[in-house]
């Protein structure tokens, strides 16, 4: 009975619990989150929107681990990053969390496979096992013939899906895509997203997408909305639709 | 991640280059400035490596084997008589002027050596016999004067004849000598004629050679002959020592090389430092990836460190090897002077190891305050 419930009561990847952040001292302090509370699902892709200097990229930073928070909790997959030191919290990062930077942040001199392998390197995989997997997953999203290809030899859409084969590798169960299409021409962007809404969206597998790019937004499950430092709303992708749409 | 690291140093092509050009550079001032030092600081004990006798006895003022303050001939009897002596006998050296058949003079390093033992004989002959050195007006030149000569077209063989203090001296043999300090060829002849040649003074021996007795502990030896005559005895290798160190104390030659090893130093340092720091900024949006990504800062200190380290290595080879090529080149001429021991490539290695730590270190400094949090921004 409780295995039926869990499998159809999606489990809770990432929880905030008055989440604050401040940066600096003084009269210069700025809050940059502000008892931050939401709840993002596995399964969902959920997108995180607002206007610059709300406080999305530090949510993301603090949800994925790279940046402590002050005041509140985070737990990702139950777990509290509080409660992990230094080493363990990257450690768990490296395992559960995959990344999808804004400027792919591919190292130019290496190739697309090197580039995807590194999760998996850092994980203790050997360098063949490592290629051999990072070959594959770039075969499964579409860019197979350029496996050996420079970053700067390919396009800012087959960079991106570099990217995203990067953040995949290791099959983390967290996903944190940052402005993922804001370097991408509106057609490149659109098959970005349909990549990850296809390839990446799984029942075992949260993605959090921040953006500024309202052309991605029916790509999501819930779109959460954020002014100022805080959660203002989170909706539904029909509720979105009928308020803004 | 190693593997990776070092495809990261080696793609960024002009940074590389900066970084490899800059520590070659470095390496190769100061292990090559470092060898011409060294081996002009051997020409100085030419000498004492010419001569090779275990003890040497000079005037109690002389500090070093290039200064020569003459004694009288009795003293060469007062060492004979010191217990622990198995034989002593004279030596002439003193720079004298040879006048070449064409007219022109060459200033030469004229050596007495015995007669009787012809000790202290040049230990390679090219040509002739040392024997002859007895025969009437006898001399034997080295490789030097062959080459001196000939650049006044003027070729020294046996036979040849020139006159040195206006008195008459055939070659008999061609030896190879180590090259003396001031670079003027070694002409050997006996004692009692090299004191002939050389313009009459009331003294004329210029050190006493002493072989200690079988047994006899050369330190106590070297004791017991100053104690006994009041002259001053060296050990062949103390001899060679102390010449050195005295170069090294009354000439600005330290001063100007230890100047220009410096100014490899810094350059070094500016160089690699700086193109180094540059190189881990430029890539710091990465490495924060890294981090980001998992990384834990002692992998990315082992890719820091590697690259800082096949730098210098490769810096080093380069330089050190076009010293030594440089050195090879000098060697087959006779001059600039060179001897590049291994404590020279230690010395540069260390010094190469050091700016590669330094610059390391202050990219590491850079890694360690840079939070994963930067890919965002």
């Amino acid at each position: 009975m409780s295995t039926s419930l869990s499998a159809k009561t999606p489990q809770i990847a990432v929880r905030t619990v008055d989440l604050g952040k401040t940066f600096g001292k003084g009269e210069g302090t700025v809050h940059a989150l502000k008892g931050v509370n939401f709840e993002a699902l596995c399964g969902e892709l959920l997108m995180i929107v607002g206007p610059s200097g709300c406080g999305k990229t530090t949510l993301l930073s603090v949800i994925c681990g790279t940046l402590g928070h002050d005041t509140g909790s985070v737990t990702v997959f139950g777990q509290d990053l509080a409660q992990l030191s230094s080493g363990k919290l990257t450690a768990f990062r490296g395992k559960n969390v995959g990344f999808v930077f804004q400027q792919f942040n591919l190292i130019p001199t290496w190739n697309a496979v090197e580039n995807v392998s590194v999760p998996l390197l850092l994980n203790g995989s050997s360098t063949a096992d490592a290629q051999s997997a990072s070959a594959e997953l770039l075969h499964d999203v579409g860019i197979g013939d350029k496996l050996h290809a420079l970053p700067t030899e390919l396009s800012g859409g087959q960079q991106q899906r570099v990217a995203i084969a990067r953040a995949l590798v290791h099959k983390p169960r967290l996903l944190i895509c940052d402005e993922p299409t804001a370097a991408l021409d509106a057609a490149s962007g659109r098959k970005v997203l349909e990549l990850i809404k296809t390839r990446v969206c799984s029942p075992e597998r949260c993605v959090i997408v921040v953006t500024h790019d309202s052309r991605i937004f029916p790509f999501a499950d819930r779109i959460a909305e954020m002014e100022d430092g805080q959660m203002k709303a989170v909706h539904s992708a029909g509720e979105w639709k009928a308020l803004y749409v | 991640m190693l593997r990776l690291a070092l495809k990261m140093l080696f793609g960024d092509r002009a940074k590389y280059g900066m970084l490899v050009c800059g520590l070659s550079f470095c390496a190769l001032l100061m292990s090559q400035q470092t060898s011409v030092f060294c081996g002009l600081l051997l020409w100085t004990t030419a000498t004492v490596r010419n001569i090779r006798v275990p003890i040497w006895v000079a005037d109690s003022k002389v500090e070093q084997a290039n200064e020569v303050v003459s004694m009288r001939e009795i003293e060469v009897q007062r060492v004979r008589s010191v217990p622990g002596v198995q034989w002593a006998v004279p030596l002439f050296w003193g720079i004298q002027q040879a006048r070449l058949p064409d007219g022109t003079f060459q200033a030469i390093q004229l050596t007495g050596l015995d007669g009787a033992s012809l000790v202290g004989r040049p230990a390679i002959m090219r040509s002739g016999r040392i024997e002859d050195l007895r025969l009437p007006n006898a001399v034997i030149v080295d490789q030097v004067a062959i080459s001196k000569f000939a650049k006044r077209g003027i070729q020294l063989k046996i036979g040849t004849v020139f006159e040195i203090n206006d008195k008459e001296a055939r070659v008999v043999g061609i030896c190879e000598t180590q090259r003396s300090f001031l670079g003027q060829p070694y002409v050997f002849t006996t004692y009692s004629r090299a004191l002939e040649y050389a313009p009459p003074q009331r003294k004329l021996l210029s050190f006493i050679l002493v072989q200690p007795k079988p047994e006899q502990d050369p330190a106590a030896l070297v004791r017991r002959i100053s104690q006994c005559s009041g002259l001053r005895a060296f050990e062949s290798d103390t001899f060679s020592w102390g010449t050195l160190m005295w170069y090294v104390r009354n000439t600005g030659i330290p001063i100007s090389f230890g100047t220009v090893v410096l100014l490899g130093l810094v350059v070094g340092i500016a160089i690699a430092g700086q193109t180094f720091y540059l190189f881990v900024h430029e890539n710091m949006r990465f490495l924060a990836a890294l981090k980001a990504m998992g990384a834990t800062f002692q992998v990315l200190a082992q890719m820091v460190l590697l690259q800082a380290f096949t730098v210098g290595f490769i810096g080093y080879g380069i330089g050190v090897g076009i010293a030594a090529i440089f050195g090879n080149l000098v060697l087959q001429k006779g001059e600039p002077p060179f001897y590049m021991p291994w404590q020279i490539l230690v010395f540069t290695g260390g010094v190469i190891l050091i700016i590669c730590s330094l610059s390391a270190a202050v990219g590491l400094v850079k890694v360690a305050r840079t939070e994963a949090a930067m890919v965002f921004k």
